[in-house]
């Protein structure tokens, strides 16, 4: 690989300990994948942020790092473990919010914008189309790739947090046009109107497109906190963390119709939603929020919560700014009046839930995998409507 | 057998060897260096110390930090010889500073060999 005059001099260790480590990863990283040199990029966005899934090696990781480390450009971070200030409420216990503030405070000191939210993009960390980025957290990438026209691959924890600490990342993948073309395309004729839709959408083309980029035509009109759900189940389901849709997102015009063709019908979508949900009606958590809920949709749950009381435990998950905002529009007060709470900082794939909830109602098809999966839950998913509902009332209506 | 270094050093050892990937993040304990994945081959054996041979990683890359906390806890690798590897143990090896390989027919080691790991010149000598 061809370096640059300051990368070699990051690698050779002048600039510090961390920016040395952090290019012998990203140069390692360029070897296995083939790039033939490094890109600058324009922002990080960095995950392994929950301190239950970095643990002690994890925080001694970090730690080092944060000796000498500073970040080179615009950085935000992943949700960690904890409201990080309301732990106490979501049942966090103190040991565990200790370690999470000493994660917090190492990313802090290397000049990490400590967002803790997976949503960058609705507040302040919004790339244009053609920036060129190093995010990991896959639905942000998604995001940033398909609905932004953003060039990022998907990273990891550590390979994002090199690219932060030195400016650049290795030029392969999907930094390159010719990786972003469209194989194979999914011809939508169900109609979807319900964020759990556009979840159950992506549920199936990720799990049929392999490691195809999928391209989509069909009645297709999502609105943001739709493509938004979709970036985040494709991508949990599939490979890949690019999808192109007619007419609607940036680069769809570019590439050639594929020629392998899927039709999805309402069939396809109905037999997605079986295979998210697990039968029955019991409800002890509710989870809106995943990724962050908007404003939009904080306004949509405060209306459906409106004089209203929860039986279960609800979670409302949001990044911190956009919870400000619903406090002055009065959104938080009618949501927590109902005895609802909202999670900033965290949500229900990276707290410590597990053992504490039998079954999560959702309306996010990814939250249904990291739940079962991570957390041991049976999951229902369904509309914002459906989990009020069950919120409401302690129990699914199938 | 010639490879691809990853991260320099060497080291000798008994090789443990598994088909299957491996899993850092949930699928190996740091405290006590034993693969704790459900069902996996290697379930219940310690990789500590041995070097360690298996066709690429799997899971979180958090995984990387797994390993990280297996170095700082005398529990990790002798080496890690890969048949083609991935993001999470590449960037594992490296902070870490484990010597390690890729490129490697693994069919060709079995566990108990004694292997020889040059991952300065990328070689692999394997006696059996």
């Amino acid at each position: 690989m061809e370096l640059t005059e300051k990368e070699q001099k990051m690698l050779s260790g002048e600039l510090g300990n961390a920016k040395k480590k952090s290019m012998a990863i990203l140069l390692a990283l360029g070897k296995i994948f083939g790039a033939k040199n490094m890109i600058p990029v324009k922002s990080v966005q960095v995950a392994g942020v929950s301190y239950s899934n970095l643990g002690e090696a994890g925080l001694e990781y970090l730690s080092e790092l944060a000796k000498d480390g500073k970040v080179e450009v615009l950085t935000t971070l992943n949700p960690a473990g904890m409201d990080t200030e309301n732990w106490q409420a979501l049942g966090i216990d103190s040991d565990f919010a200790d370690k999470q503030n000493r994660v917090i405070e190492a990313f802090s000191k290397m000049g990490i914008q400590t967002t803790c939210t997976c949503t960058p993009y609705l507040i302040g960390n919004k790339p244009e189309q053609g920036d060129h980025l190093a995010w990991s957290e896959s639905s942000a990438v998604t995001y940033a790739n398909s609905v932004l026209g953003a060039y990022t691959n998907r990273e990891g924890g550590p390979s994002a947090l090199a690219a932060a600490l030195t400016g650049v990342t290795p030029n392969y993948g999907l930094h390159l046009d010719e990786n972003r073309k469209p194989d194979i395309h999914f011809k939508v004729e169900a109609e979807l109107k319900t964020l759990s839709d556009y979840g159950a959408l992506g549920y199936f083309i990720g799990n049929n497109c392999k490691a195809k980029i999928p391209y989509l035509s069909g009645n297709l009109k999502p609105t943001n906190d739709q493509l938004k759900t979709f970036s985040a189940s494709v991508v949990t389901y599939g490979s890949q963390s690019l999808f192109h849709i007619k007419d609607i997102t940036p680069e769809a015009g570019k590439f050639e119709i594929p020629k392998e063709e899927i039709t999805i019908t309402q069939n396809e979508i109905q037999n997605s939603y079986k295979e998210l949900s697990d039968e029955g009606t019991e409800v002890d958590f509710v989870s809106i929020g995943c990724p962050h809920a908007s404003i939009d949709e904080l306004k949509k749950v405060a209306e459906l919560l409106k004089g209203k009381k929860v039986k279960v435990e609800t979670w409302v998950a949001t990044a911190r700014p956009i919870k400000k905002k619903a406090d002055e529009l009065g959104y938080s007060k009618i949501i927590e009046d109902s005895g609802a709470k909202i999670a900033c900082d965290t949500c229900m794939v990276v707290a410590p839930l597990k053992g504490r909830f039998k079954t999560c109602a959702t309306t996010s098809a990814k939250a249904c995998y990291y739940v079962r999966g991570k957390h041991g839950m049976k999951t229902r998913i369904g509309s914002l409507e459906d989990c009020i509902n069950a919120a409401v009332s302690g129990g699914w209506e199938q | 057998m010639k490879g691809r270094t990853i991260f320099k050093g060497k080291a000798e050892g008994e090789a443990l060897v598994s088909a299957e990937p491996i899993s850092f993040y949930g699928g190996v304990d740091p405290d006590t260096g034993k693969i704790v994945e459900k069902d996996h081959p290697l379930e219940g054996q310690s990789i500590a110390d041995k070097i360690l041979v298996f066709p690429q990683g799997k899971g979180s890359t958090v995984g990387s930090y797994v390993m990280y906390s297996l170095k700082k806890n005398g529990k990790a690798p002798k080496a890690i010889i890969n048949r083609e590897t991935e993001t999470i143990i590449a960037v594992g090896a490296i902070i870490s500073e484990i010597p390690m390989i890729d490129k490697i027919d693994i069919s060709q080691i079995k566990t108990g060999d004694k292997v020889k790991v040059d991952a300065d010149n990328a070689v692999v000598e394997v006696e059996q």
